[in-house]
């Protein structure tokens, strides 16, 4: 056996290597690959709960909310649920157990990979999953037969741009858990407000002033009302852009967020 | 670049809280060799491993690797050298392959180079046959030689080996012993810590024993050994009452003596001539032997 190797390593090193986020999103894709059918049938069986138990429920009592019917204005609210779920959760519960129970982070910082690089890596990996999670549910909501315009093809870019961001929100909040017990209070202090308060069962507007405040600050308000916009017709330009932007902020701040949380975690 | 030591640490400061874990370290690893950090749990050995890696940062003095200061420089230092854990950090989601393959991406190894790399990784772990069982199903053995063959994917100039066979079977660190001699002399520095005497006397050029985050002696073994317990060792098992009266007797000689359990271990014992309490085994002395003496403290 030889274990002398020849290859040459690369000489120049970026701040920023996208060549690495790409190899954590492939990490990811190898995993995904065998584990697809449980993300798929998770995301699929999710929303027809949802567009049972309240379009059906709260559909008969409610006919219009915001120009939509009411199972129109709750399915689009669904996706964007399903958004924060399924970008929130994995960012949250893998970043604990990658760094508390598998260390898997310590085997990858050996590599010349920086924490920039992973969180980025993991959160636009986890975007591009919960894209597939967006386009699943909306083939149910087509199935229960809601109509779509043209836009609805950007339903999959909205889904990565939020994903994204909620991702690297869960790794944030990941690098702050001592244990298991955290995650209860993430999910009734963050998640919990978050998906109720964002116009995703009923607008924001019949809310107190504050609470409606609150609301236009959740980035999923502005998914869900660019959801809406994709597929039932934008309403404005100006409107459009403002939701594009505060997304964008929300994305910057918490990849930045958690960028250095995780590295208080993981480097000593 | 040759001129340059594959580890240089000056006057290094690590603390922890209260804990100083690396207290004013100084070492320095030459090119070339196989070099141990020897020293009980505790002693500050992953402490200064993590350091090299970039892991931890120092609160104070001089970290460099390969001629890279860190923490600045980290990311060059980590590209051309390999590091294989203590604590088992393969991806357990990944097959064999899959695990070599992800690590020669992160390390940018070109495209072309991949699969050879990849497979050259399948030789060093002995898993040829196996590149398509996850990870999560391997042996202790297999999932330590995964892991180095992990480690030299890139083809690195020092490879870090934080107790290599901590925790395995005495044959299956048989078998890495082999390993690890194979890379030290395909030209790779090996910078290795252990707690394990036996496998510091018998695979390090150069030891250096840590206590309480110092190095407090350091040189080829043999060379150490002589130079702090002399030749020989004489070995008397007793009561506690006569151990007591033989520790008297050579410490009245000018020998240093190390209680371990029932026996006295008398060193320096070459320098005897018959006297008549000195009547046990005779050994050769070991880098435990150093060790003990030169921190007061057994080794585990």
């Amino acid at each position: 056996m030889s274990v002398a190797v020849t290859s040459t390593p690369p000489v120049t090193h970026r701040r920023f290597e996208p060549a690495i986020v790409g190899a954590i999103v492939y990490r990811e894709w190898r995993v995904f690959r065998r584990v697809w059918f449980s993300t798929a049938f998770g995301s699929i069986v999710e929303p027809i709960v949802f567009f049972i138990g309240f379009g059906f429920g709260f559909g008969a009592l409610i006919s219009e909310v915001a120009g939509l019917s009411y199972f129109e204005f709750m399915a689009t609210g669904t996706i964007a649920i399903g958004i924060l779920f399924s970008a929130l959760f994995p960012g949250l519960i893998n970043g604990y157990t990658r760094r508390a129970e598998k260390h898997l982070y310590d085997g990858q910082l050996a590599a010349p990979v920086s924490v920039a690089e992973l969180v980025a890596g993991e959160s636009l990996w986890n975007g591009l999953r919960v894209a597939v999670v967006a386009v699943v549910t909306l083939f149910v909501a087509l199935a229960f037969g809601v109509r779509m315009g043209p836009g609805v093809v950007l339903v999959p870019a909205i889904a990565v741009f939020t994903g994204f961001g909620l991702s690297a929100t869960g790794a944030a909040f990941a690098a702050k858990l001592r244990s298991w017990h955290g995650v209860d209070i993430i999910i009734g202090a963050v998640v919990a407000p978050m998906l109720v308060v964002a116009g995703t069962f009923f607008p924001l507007d019949g809310l107190p002033r504050w609470a409606e405040l609150v609301g236009r600050a959740n980035p999923l308000y502005h998914c869900v009302e660019l959801l809406r916009g994709a597929v039932f017709g934008f309403t404005g330009f100006g409107q459009t852009m403002l939701h594009v932007a505060a997304l964008s902020v929300f994305n910057l701040l918490a990849w930045l967020v958690a960028v250095r949380l995780v590295r208080r975690a993981l480097i000593d | 670049m040759s001129s340059v030591p594959a580890v240089r640490l000056r006057d290094v400061v690590k603390r922890f809280g209260a804990l100083t874990a690396v207290d004013h370290l100084d070492l320095e690893v030459p090119r070339g060799v196989c070099f141990g950090l020897l020293g009980p749990n505790g002693a500050g050995k992953s402490t200064t491993m993590r350091l090299l890696t970039g892991q931890a940062v120092a609160d104070s003095g001089h970290v460099e690797v390969l001629g890279h200061e860190l923490p600045g420089a980290s990311r060059e230092a980590r590209s051309v050298s390999g590091v294989v854990p203590q604590v088992d950090n393969l991806d357990a989601e990944l097959t064999v392959a899959e695990n070599l393959e992800v690590f020669a991406r992160l390390q940018r190894i070109p495209r072309a180079e991949r699969d050879a790399a990849v497979r050259r990784g399948l030789e060093v772990a002995r898993l040829v046959d196996r590149a398509d069982t996850p990870a999560a199903a391997l042996s202790g053995g297999m999932r330590r030689r995964l892991l180095i063959a992990r480690g030299l994917i890139h083809g690195p100039q020092l490879v870090l080996l934080d107790e290599p066979t901590v925790g395995l079977d005495p044959q299956i660190r048989q078998q890495l012993w082999s390993t690890i001699a194979e890379i030290r002399s395909s030209g790779v520095t090996v910078l290795m810590s252990t707690h394990y005497i036996e496998e510091a006397e018998r695979l390090c050029d150069e030891v250096a024993i840590m206590h309480a985050g110092r190095v407090v002696a350091s040189g080829p073994p043999r060379d150490l050994i002589t130079r702090s317990v002399g030749r020989e060792v004489l070995e008397v098992a007793g009561t506690p009452t006569a151990l007591a009266d033989i520790e008297a007797a050579a410490n009245a000689g000018g020998l240093r003596t190390r209680r371990s359990g029932t026996t006295v271990a008398v060193l320096d014992a070459e320098r005897l001539d018959g006297q008549d309490w000195a009547q046990g085994d005779r050994r050769a002395p070991t880098l435990e032997d150093v060790f003990v003496v030169l921190t007061g403290e057994e080794m585990a």
